[in-house]
């Protein structure tokens, strides 16, 4: 995908950018920033003047928070807007391995985080029983989830 | 009030289970009509699944819904990120007729569809809003007497324009029913900053969410509180699991019990700690429990 065209998926989906003032109120916000590379505004500007945004791994460190979302004077949609160019990394095969794993797990089990034997015991000493009422319980549940997701081709994204 | 079904999503039933028994503990005591959802699955995961594909999104939290339609119930979710992302997708499927056709078609292969019938709720704004702090005072049976650092986490509170739910920076309602239950809710810097957790940042990047975590145990630690209270799993496990993972990686020991509402409610209303599963945490701290049972028993 071209440059241009992401900041164009961007604007078809409502989100606009290039309002930003450089301001820094959503990096001076931003409780990742603290910790790592993630410069909000740095993401902002970047996407405004066409630098390759979709490679930059900054983009994963944002914990989808809202608080610069919240406070920019411009109103911009920051945390969407971050949200949306991982929608657009991903579908360009740019993903991290970590997410990949979740995601296969909900492609097999329907759920992210799938029970184990600890909770299951867990479970029983409550007096519940070991397996939750969820998709767990219920295979054809299951096999309505897993046709869902391959109705999306969500199975050929995160192949 | 309409009748609601309770959705569990991945991290309640399938790690903290005493908070789903916590749940079904106090809307009983409360006499709330809710039924169980059954074959529920992931909500799914705003923080990862709907940066992916919003179809995908749509379709799982769309039969997510369904099934919640089909009883003629509102959802009600316990996770602030069930919350997000169903009451987000809900909100797209009622108001956007172009994207309610599309994921009907992915609905239709499993012979479901989609009407926009329910709403979806989140315990902390159910209980404010259809109970209201009075109300769950006069239910309270064993006051407690505990120093409560709330943490509201992100997503109950924002993003406000679909929220709704008044200040995201000073809220006060879920303080209101933490204080309802004779618990003190204290201050302390930096309340409303994030666990660290969601994004797929305590999936992909453990350590940088830990460093988060660990900024806000520290002022929880410093404010002096009894135990930290949330009312989403996410942000429990990142606090509970957390503190276990910084003493490893950072050396650092907090020993600060966590609690949903739920468990701290159910505390209020007369419940042990055994039957709310407290005891089933990661951190489990002696001092704690003690407290708890010369209040308790
Ligand atoms: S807060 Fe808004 S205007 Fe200011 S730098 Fe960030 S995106 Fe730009
Ligand atoms: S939403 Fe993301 S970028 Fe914005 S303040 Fe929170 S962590 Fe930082």
């Amino acid at each position: 995908m071209s440059k241009s065209d992401v900041l164009n998926t961007l604007q078809n989906a409502g989100l606009d950018v290039l309002t930003c003032m450089q301001c820094g109120t959503c990096s001076s916000s931003c409780p990742s920033g603290r910790y790592t590379s993630l410069n909000t505004r740095r993401i902002v500007r970047g996407t405004c003047v066409g630098r390759d945004i979709l490679h930059d791994e900054d983009l994963w460190m944002c914990t989808t928070c809202y608080t610069c979302q919240e406070r920019c004077p411009r109103e911009i949609k920051i945390a969407d807007t971050i949200l949306a160019i991982r929608t657009i990394a991903v579908h360009e095969g740019i993903m991290l391995p970590a997410h990949r794993k979740v995601s296969q797990l909900v492609l097999k089990y329907g759920h992210a985080v799938p029970i184990n034997d600890d909770v299951k015991e867990k479970r029983e000493k409550l007096k519940m029983d070991p397996i939750p009422g969820t998709v767990h319980k219920y295979p054809e549940a299951l096999a309505d989830v897993q046709t869902l997701l391959r109705s999306c081709e969500f199975d050929k994204l995160v192949a | 009030m309409s009748k609601l079904s309770l959705f569990l999503g991945c991290i309640v039933p399938n790690r903290y289970p005493g908070i789903e028994k916590a749940t079904q503990l106090c809307l009983d005591k409360l006499d709330i009509d809710c039924s169980d959802l059954p074959g529920a699955s992931c909500c799914p995961a705003p923080g990862v699944f709907r940066s992916f594909d919003k179809p995908t999104w749509l379709a799982l939290a769309g039969r997510n819904i369904v099934l919640s339609e089909e009883l003629g119930c509102d959802v009600l979710t316990i996770c602030n990120g069930c919350y997000g992302s169903l009451t987000d997708a809900n909100h797209e499927l009622k108001e956007n007729v172009a994207l309610k056709k599309s994921t009907n078609v992915h609905l239709g292969k499993i012979g479901k569809k989609y009407e926009g019938t329910v709403d979806v709720r989140h315990i902390v704004e159910f209980l404010y809003d259809e109970f209201g702090p009075e109300k769950i005072k006069e239910m309270v049976v064993k006051p407690l007497d505990l120093k409560v650092a709330l943490h509201y986490g992100c997503h109950l509170v924002k993003p406000s324009k679909e929220r709704q739910l008044g200040s995201v920076e000073q809220p006060t309602f879920f303080d209101e029913l933490i204080e309802a239950t004779g618990a003190k809710s204290i201050d302390y810097p930096d309340k409303m900053a994030c666990c660290g957790a969601g994004g797929g940042v305590r999936s992909a990047l453990l350590e940088r969410s830990l460093e988060m975590t660990k900024h806000k145990l520290s002022r929880i630690r410093d404010a002096g509180a009894d135990c930290i209270v949330n009312a989403c799993p996410f942000c429990h496990l990142q606090f509970d699991s957390g503190q276990a993972e910084i003493r490893e990686k950072f050396a650092l020991e907090y020993n600060i019990p966590v609690l949903h509402y739920s468990q701290l409610l159910g505390l209020a209303l007369g419940f042990p700690p055994v039957e709310l599963g407290i005891d089933l945490n990661i951190i489990t701290n002696k001092e704690f429990f003690e407290k708890l049972r010369g209040r308790i028993e």
